[in-house]
């Protein structure tokens, strides 16, 4: 396979490659819609992206020839009777809604994408619904259990649930405020094994396929929660897992650097504020080696930019005891780039982060060294390795 | 027979609607849409979401007149109406 990147930005979908030494973008498709995801599906080498029409709502597009045209995916539907529980918000009336109100789910966002078995596709979406294909994308449908899960409120499909719920919202749901799921991660020893985490509640696990679902937040620490290691309310960032070690879990979360060795039934906390690592969005994981992991730290929640104006990756090789600056040939004065959840990968000793700001960066040593390749992209979503 | 006009953004997406004299029989403005879907499929999810409401940022005008029912789409449209289905500006 020839090393592509696939970026997904506000203003269409790019591919960039290496071209007698140098890598170059080339635009492939989507102008003027924003591409929230960008992958390549390894079975098929289909390209899916996940879009975000400001109009006409999100859906999902594909490309069997590397970008060169697209086609709409049969779309994701939230079906019938498919309704949340929501804080209530504010009205004119002035009427007391109650603690939670009900709301019917339609599709607000199609979030990230991933790939389980030969033909099994995943996708995370705002309002916080998982939906599966298991026949190569035609069809999806929302997972029930998971929708149902007793965090959630339980099943309002079949009645009231319980009247409460553990899931709150991302500001990423465009204009609305309701949970997302950003990250999935499919066990490649066993498809089965999938987990998913959820802006703002935590992380869940299905060993079954996604039959049953349960929390996996033992040890995650929430610093504005009046009970920091209470089992939800969790705000992971992004979650990744070593892909040749699968137990060991990454997780970028808002309140730190969280690392599990045993498939995240133990959270460690393994930032290190002092050294400027502890908040951000994404996180990447070597596949050989589930110690090691990268980060591109952030100035706390409060300013979310870089720290004091100078862009660098962070590198863990034992687990996050040590975090290591990666600085060389990133910008480091006056430069404010925030990378988003979906933003950085890695692939081999490769690895490429994109900004809001429309740089892309690439290391082809692990991060010791990066070169800015391209400068002017619209802002950056997603950076996938295809 | 109504007479449909659309905004150029969705022959973007739906390229077979383009440069065509769109008429589709029809009482009310749900009717439209599905005619419309029958001649694009997929089209009615750009225009509505599942519950079958007007997307927010999406406006649909019979002759001059904004329609007012946005949930249900029941408007009813004469004979020879002219509908139009543009995305809102909504400012910025």
């Amino acid at each position: 396979m020839d090393t592509k990147i696939l970026v997904g930005t506000r203003k269409g979908s790019f591919c960039v490659e290496k071209a007698d030494g140098t890598w170059r973008p080339r635009l492939a498709g989507h102008l003027g819609q924003g591409v929230n995801f960008l992958c390549r599906e390894p079975a098929s080498g289909t390209w899916w992206a996940a879009l975000g029409h400001g109009h006409w709502g999100a859906k999902l597009s594909r490309s069997k020839d590397e970008g060169h045209t697209w086609q709409d995916a049969p779309q994701i539907k939230y079906p019938e009777g498919a309704k949340y529980l929501a804080p209530p918000m504010p009205d004119e009336s002035g009427d007391a809604p109650g603690p939670v109100i009900t709301r019917p789910a339609t599709l607000l966002k199609l979030w990230m994408i991933a790939f389980g078995a030969p033909g099994q596709i995943h996708v995370g979406t705002i309002p916080g619904g998982l939906f599966s294909s298991h026949d190569g994308g035609e069809s999806f449908s929302l997972n029930r259990p998971l929708w149902n899960h007793e965090s959630r409120g339980g099943d309002l499909f079949s009645g009231t649930g319980t009247g409460k719920t553990d899931w709150f919202g991302t500001p990423a749901a465009d204009g609305e405020f309701a949970p997302g799921i950003h990250s999935i991660v499919v066990d490649p020893r066993d498809p089965k094994r999938i987990l998913v985490a959820v802006s703002t509640a935590g992380v869940l696990e299905t060993t079954d396929g996604g039959q049953t679902w349960r929390g996996k937040n033992r040890g995650l620490l929430n610093d504005y929660l009046p009970n920091p290691a209470a089992e939800w309310g969790h705000d992971p960032h992004y979650v990744e897992q070593s892909l040749g070690q699968p137990e060991h879990l990454w997780q970028q979360n808002h309140a730190g650097v969280f690392y599990s060795s045993n498939g995240g039934e133990q959270w460690a906390r393994v930032s290190q504020p002092e050294n400027g690592v502890h908040f951000g969005f994404p996180i990447a994981v070597d596949a050989k080696d589930g110690r090691t992991a990268w980060v591109v730290p952030g100035k706390a929640d409060s300013e979310r930019t870089t720290v004091g104006g100078g862009l660098f990756v962070a590198r863990t090789t034992d687990g996050g005891q040590h975090w290591q600056p990666l600085r060389k040939g990133l910008p480091q004065e006056h430069a404010y780039d925030v990378v988003y959840r979906h933003a950085l990968s890695n692939h081999g000793d490769f690895l490429a982060f994109g900004s809001t700001t429309g740089n892309l960066y690439v290391s082809e040593d692990r991060g010791d060294s990066w070169q800015s390749v391209a400068h002017n992209l619209p802002p950056i979503y997603s950076v996938r390795f295809g | 027979m109504a007479q449909v006009e659309l905004t150029r953004h969705l022959f973007k997406f739906f390229p077979q609607l383009e440069g065509q004299r769109l008429e589709v029989e029809a009482t009310t403005i749900a009717e439209v849409i599905a005619g419309l879907e029958k001649l694009a499929p997929g089209f009615a999810f750009y225009i509505c979401d599942e519950l079958g409401r007007l997307r927010t940022h999406v406006n649909i005008f019979i002759e001059e007149e904004r329609i007012a029912d946005r949930h249900r789409l029941s408007d009813p449209i004469g004979p020879k109406a002219r509908v139009f289905i543009l995305q809102a500006l909504s400012g910025g």
